[in-house]
This record gives structure tokens, sequence and C-alpha cells, in this order.
């Protein structure tokens, strides 16, 4: 039955997410985005102890039942959404939240789960050579007995100083493309492996964004996430490169949600500004009746409730097993940008209020920023999209 | 919040309505649509094929000729993006009568539903419409220049209304007005005196037989009056309706742009492999998707007995402003031979530019 409402089940999800947010995020939001560089909050300590202690939450078995799903995915996107409302820095900054971990859930053994299930897992795949292109990464894994050996370069790692281990992407034979490429899990501590420093950004100035070394990097033969076999064949190479990417099938809805939790809060912040100054926004008029303002903020209601449908919409696929990769792409190509133009034109609505720091709308016009670009950019989203729709390979769509 | 779980899933009767209704768009409605859009006047047999799918019979109750189903707007709306998807224009004019069957039994008490719509329920398509738009770039639905004056047991109405879709072959009006008490819906038959009905050429939307209705001092007993008239209400299940003609015309861009831009050859390479084109054609799917769960949506809310007009309002804000861009973007990557009228995208979107302007037509 066709049904875009939300079942009280996930409405409870939203609710306590957001008590988090306006109790925990929001009062120390500004704190945490001036100090920029520290250790994991202390605010943050007893949150991620509250999030283990609930679980990930029932998973929803991909499985072939009849029964629809309102499941992990979606009770995910509700969460996510709500906490990023709050804070979209400090969200990324919960320990045991990292994108590592999202990895070790998707294709971890039973005793990687077991072993770094609980710890917090950075993902490390951006290299100074190679960003979008994930294919080009140069960082290498050698096996020397029973030890895989790890040498190479890698930035832009989100959680990398404060995590506990993470899920480094290396290839085993470069001259053998994507499918020599796979992910192995290196504890934070592990010798060979350094923090080189913590980038000073933008936005998400709270969440720790770092640069790591790896020289002579030794893990132990069973931290390989995944086959260790390089596939032969073309066909099988896809396969195996199509594997380490199907992670992002389920994260991207995610990071979409990261972008309507952002939305979600600056909208309500110029609609509480407007209030005050008299600006109604009440439906009361067509559009192009409706004053300037009015009309702008419901162009920007409207393309929120688009990317929120959307990211539901991958994440109800995904609970219910349904292929959708083209679908992940796109919710997150909608609403990263719309994240971004929503902050910005709330800035720009709300003139000196919305550029002084004394709001927090100049704030999370810097934050959506890098929702656009991390976990695949735009473009690449587009690119994702088009190639599906169109059926073209990405020897054809390059 | 509620009790159901969120699904996107068709139950089986949705299904099977859509495949037939697919189906005949392919065969029968998307061959004929460029024919009518030349010929610029309604098609008769066609909105008969239209009407023979039975949308506008649904809710009317058995004793008066119709299947007697519960109101269903959401499947009003699935069928409308089908049928629009062969062509915005024909569908609107063939769905007139659903329309106005729609604001008869919502809005209307018995005695009017046991008067007026057993002539729409009937195997032949009956035309009636309802008639909200008036001839002013500054329309706006709650300040109405059509006045509504009641006198004794008579109402006099005065005005003129516009785009009104197989007008000429109406055999009534629902005209709204405004009234002391805010706007009011009244049913003018066509052959009253002081009514007058002139077609009227546009843009787009060329074969639906689009009408301008002038009312001179047109009087009609004040029982016309639709006791339970909900302006919003209408607003809001006209704007689904014409959002989901938009769904499902630009879904028809789509569809044609995907085998042209890989079949087409620029530079020695299909113009698909150009991420300039490519990134075009996605664009049009992901925005496309964006209206498609809108419109859903608030469907499925007025399905549900939920208020919805915030939901229709912004679903047919996005769809005006997303469905022009994938209109005018269809032609641009069909290049020049987008703008030739070969093809159907320059129809197309002449077609779409009406979603702007159409206000309380189509009521799902």
């Amino acid at each position: 039955m066709i049904n875009l409402e939300l079942p009280q089940k996930l409405t409870q999800v939203q609710q306590m997410a957001q008590q988090l947010a306006s109790g925990v995020f929001r009062p120390i939001s500004r704190k945490y985005d001036a100090i920029e560089h520290c250790e994991t909050p202390e605010e943050l300590k007893p949150v991620a102890q509250m999030m283990a202690s609930m679980g990930r939450g029932p998973k929803g078995k991909a499985g072939h039942s009849d029964e629809i799903r309102n499941g992990a995915n979606m009770m995910g996107i509700m969460g996510v959404e709500a906490m990023c409302w709050g804070d979209v820095g400090l969200m990324l900054s919960i320990p045991g939240s990292g994108l590592g971990n999202a990895a070790v859930t998707a294709v971890g053994t039973a005793e990687q789960k077991e072993k770094y299930g609980k710890l917090y897992c950075a993902m490390a795949i951006t290299e100074p050579g190679a960003g979008s292109d994930s294919a080009a990464i140069s960082t290498t894994a050698e096996l020397d007995g029973d030890e895989w050996v790890l040498n190479g370069e890698k930035i832009y790692c989100t959680g990398g100083q404060r995590c506990d281990a993470v899920v480094v992407w290396a290839t085993l034979d470069k001259s053998l493309g994507k499918a020599a490429i796979k992910s192995f899990i290196v504890p934070r501590d592990n010798p060979g492996m350094s923090l080189v420093r913590v980038e000073d950004k933008m936005g998400l100035r709270v969440s720790d964004t770092a640069a790591l070394s790896l020289n002579q990097c030794r893990i132990p033969r069973d931290h390989i996430l995944g086959s260790p076999e390089i596939a032969d064949s073309e066909e099988a190479r896809k396969k195996a490169f199509g594997g380490v990417m199907q992670t992002f099938d389920n994260t991207r809805p995610q990071v979409a949600a990261m972008a309507l939790g952002v939305a979600r809060a600056a909208l309500e912040i110029t609609r509480e500004i407007y209030e005050k100054e008299g600006v109604k926004a009440d439906f009361s008029k067509l559009p192009y009746n409706a004053s300037a303002r009015e009309l702008e903020l419901y162009r920007l209601e409207a393309d929120l409730e688009a990317a929120r449908l959307m990211t539901l919409k991958a994440a109800w696929m995904a609970d219910n097993g349904q292929p959708n990769s083209k679908d992940a792409s796109m919710c997150k190509a909608k609403a990263g940008r719309m994240g971004n133009d929503v902050t910005l034109k709330c800035v720009a609505l709300c003139g000196e209020l919305g550029y002084s720091e004394r709001t927090l709308l100049e704030k999370l016009a810097r934050d959506s920023k890098i929702i656009d670009i991390f976990e695949g950019t735009q473009q690449i989203q587009q690119l994702i999209v088009a190639r599906h729709l169109l059926g073209l390979s990405s020897k054809e769509l390059k | 919040m509620s009790e159901e779980l969120f699904d996107l899933t068709l139950n089986e009767e949705q299904r099977i309505t859509r495949e037939n209704m697919q189906r005949f768009v392919r065969d029968s409605l998307a061959p004929a649509a460029r024919q009518a859009d030349d010929e610029a006047s309604l098609d008769t047999s066609l909105v008969s094929a239209i009407h023979d799918f039975g949308l506008a019979l649904m809710p009317v109750p058995e004793a008066l000729g119709g299947v007697g189903l519960a109101r269903s707007p959401l499947s009003n709306a699935l069928a409308c993006e089908d049928l629009g998807a062969g062509d915005m224009s024909l569908t609107l004019a063939a769905l007139q009568p659903m329309a106005a069957v729609n604001a008869l039994v919502d809005f209307g008490n018995e005695m009017q539903q046991e008067q007026w719509l057993p002539q729409l329920a009937a195997e032949q398509w009956c035309a009636a419409a309802i008639a909200l738009l008036e001839p002013r770039a500054t329309f706006e639905p709650t300040e109405l220049h059509t006045r509504a004056i009641f006198s004794g047991d008579q109402v006099t109405l005065e005005g003129r209304k516009s785009l009104i879709a197989a007008g000429k072959e109406c055999q009534w009006f629902i005209v709204i007005a405004a009234t002391d008490q805010g706007a009011g819906a009244f049913i003018v038959p066509a052959d009253t005196a002081g009514v007058t009905v002139s077609q009227e050429q546009n843009m787009g939307l060329r074969s639906a037989g689009l009408c301008t209705l002038k009312l001179d001092a047109v009087t009609v007993p004040r029982s016309h009056q639709l006791p339970n008239f909900d302006l919003q209400r209408l607003l809001g299940l006209a704007w689904i309706g014409q959002c989901a003609l938009a769904v499902g015309c630009c879904q028809a861009i789509l569809d044609y742009a995907i085998p042209y831009t890989k079949d087409r050859k620029a530079f020695g390479e299909p113009i698909a492999w150009r991420q300039s084109v490519a990134f075009m054609v996605a664009d049009i799917a992901i925005e496309l998707e964006g209206m498609r769960l809108m419109m859903w949506r608030a469907a499925s809310r007025a399905e549900q007995g939920l208020p919805f007009y915030r939901e229709a309002y912004l679903a047919q804000l996005q769809c005006m402003e997303k469905a022009m861009t994938i209109g005018t973007n269809g032609i641009q990557l069909f290049g020049g031979a987008g703008f030739v009228r070969d093809y159907p995208l320059e129809m197309w979107y002449r077609n779409l530019r009406s979603i702007a302007v159409l206000h309380g037509s189509l009521m799902v």
C-alpha cells in the first residue's frame, strides 16, 4: 500500500535523536566549532555508551519474504537526520559511528565484527593523488608470511585522529586495477601507522579530518576485509570492486540524511526569525502572489521534501532487499546539493542575522558544503546515476 | 504518526490498472498526441477511450449508475501519471468529468448528486468541468473577481473563467465564485442565459479544447450551490492531478531521451558518453523522482484522510519549476531536432508550461 508517512517506530527513533540533538549537541555546537581541534568531546562519551547499549537497531534481513519492512536503514535515516539537525560535526564525532564501522558490518567476518564492530572505525580511502577516482589508489598491501605490510599516504580520513581502528583501502597489485583493491583493518596504535596532521576546515570543525602515513605497517593476515583473491576475469573484477563499493549503497542514504538534518535546522531557524519579524509563509496565497521571502522559503521547503522522500525511498529499498545503487546515488546527489542550497539561501534570507555568529545559520552553511563532497561528490553521484540510466560502462561514460 | 509502514508498493489492483493504462498509452494515446495537437481540437474518440477506464464512475453510487467505490485520490493520481505520459492535453480534457464527479461527491448534497451525477456515469463520455481560474496575471483563489449575488431563491453569477478543458462540450460547470462567506461553488448548466463559452488558442494543451467561460448576469437556483465546498481541498486535489500529469510527461521525456542520446553521434561517439549530456539525463531522473514522491505523498495523505494542503502546495511548486526544467532540457538534449515538430519534445515543453498556470481543474 502506498504510504509515505512514517510509522510510530520510526518517529520514535527520530524523537529520541532529536532530544539528544537539542539537549546535548545544540548547546555545545558553537563551543566546539571555535575550539576545532581536540580529543573526543567529553559530552559525547555518554552518547556513545548509550548508542552502544541500544545496538544498531533490529537488522533488516535481506530476504525474500513478501512482508514490507521499515528496518535498520530507515531507522538510521531518522537518527542521522535528527542528530544532524543538532550538529553534523558532533554526530560524526560520536565514537563508534565511523564509516569504517559500516564497512566492517557490511563485509566483515564474524570474528572481525566481534572484535572491531563495537570500536570506532574510521575509513581511509582518499590519497593525495586519488580522490573520487578510488580505483587509482596507490597505497600498497603486500603479504609477508602471516602479515600484511601496508605502505602509503592517506588523507581526509574522518575520525582518523580519535578512532580505535582504520579501515584502509590498499592495492595488492596496482597493475591489476580495481579488482586488486582490498580493505584492511588497522588498529589506530599499530606500529607503522602515524598521524601526519589534522586538517583545518571551513566547517565540520569538531570532526577530526586526519592525514595518516603508513610506513611498513604490519597487520595480521586475518585483518583483510573480504576475500584476498584477485578476480581474473573482467566480470569477476567488476564484481569484486562492486562488492567494495556496495558499502556505499547503504551509507549514501545515511549521508544524504545528514543534509536533510542540516537543511531542516536552517529552515526552522529562518522560520523562527521570520515569525518574529512578521513574515508568515503560511501557504495562504499562490506562490507568485506571496512575497519574495515567502516564495523562497516555500521553494526551499519543497526541495527539502523532495530530497527527504528520495532518501527514505533509497533506505526503504535497502531494508526490503531491493537493489538500490541508483536510488542511493540519486538521493545523495539531490540531498547534497539541496542541503548546500538551502543553508546558503537561509543565510541570505535572514540578512545580518544569518551572517552573524549569533545564530547557527552561517555555521550550517559552512557545514553543509562537505556533504555534497564526501561519500562521493555530486558529480560522482551524477555519473553513477547516468551510467545506470543509460546502461553505459565506465569505459563508455568516463 | 501512523501505524502503517512507509511503503511504495502498488497494490494488486493498482498494478493491473497501471499495466492496462500503460499499454493503452503506448498503443493508442501517445501515437495520437501529435496529430491532435496539430488539429488543435478535441478528438472525441480518444477522449472516449480514456473515459472507458471508468475513472469518473468509481465514486458514483451504484444507484446512480456508478461503481460505488470509496473516493480514491491516489488511484486517480496514478492514472493521471500514466495517462500524462501519453498526452497531458487529451487526458486533461477526458478527465474533466471525473473532476466534476469528484467535486459533486465531496462537496454536493444527495439531491444534487442524484440530479447531476447519472449523466456523467453514462457509458458515453459526457463533459462537465470545474471553473475556478480567471484571466488575470495576479489571479488568487481566495480573491475571486467572479461574484455570486444572492437574491431570494436565486443566485446571480457575474465574471469570467478560463482554461476550462473540453469547455465547448460541457453540459454544466461548477463555477467557483466569491460570496460574502468566502468562495462558493455553483452548478451552472451550459445552456443558462448569459453563459458564453469561447474556445481559446494557447501555447500548449491545444487538443484539450481549452475555453473561456463568460458569465453575464447568469442566474441559477440557490439550490445549485454545493453546501460542503472546501476551496483548499479543491486546490490541493487539483494540484495533485496536474502534478501527476507533469510527472507522466517528464517520464516520457526521460524515456525518449535515453535511447536518442545513446544513438546520436557527435565527434565520433554517442553524445550520451559525454558528461555534459549524461549529467543532464541524470538530473532529469533525479528531479523527476522528487516530483513523483512529493505528488504520491500528497495523494496518499488525501487518500488516508490526513491533511494534505501543504504537501500538495509544495508538490505543485516543485513540479511547476522542475517539470519545466525537464521540459526545456528535453529539447536541449535533442538540439535542433527537439525544436522541430517531427519529435514530440517541443509539444511536451509547451504542455508542461501549463502546470504553473492551471488551478482547480483536474480534481483527483
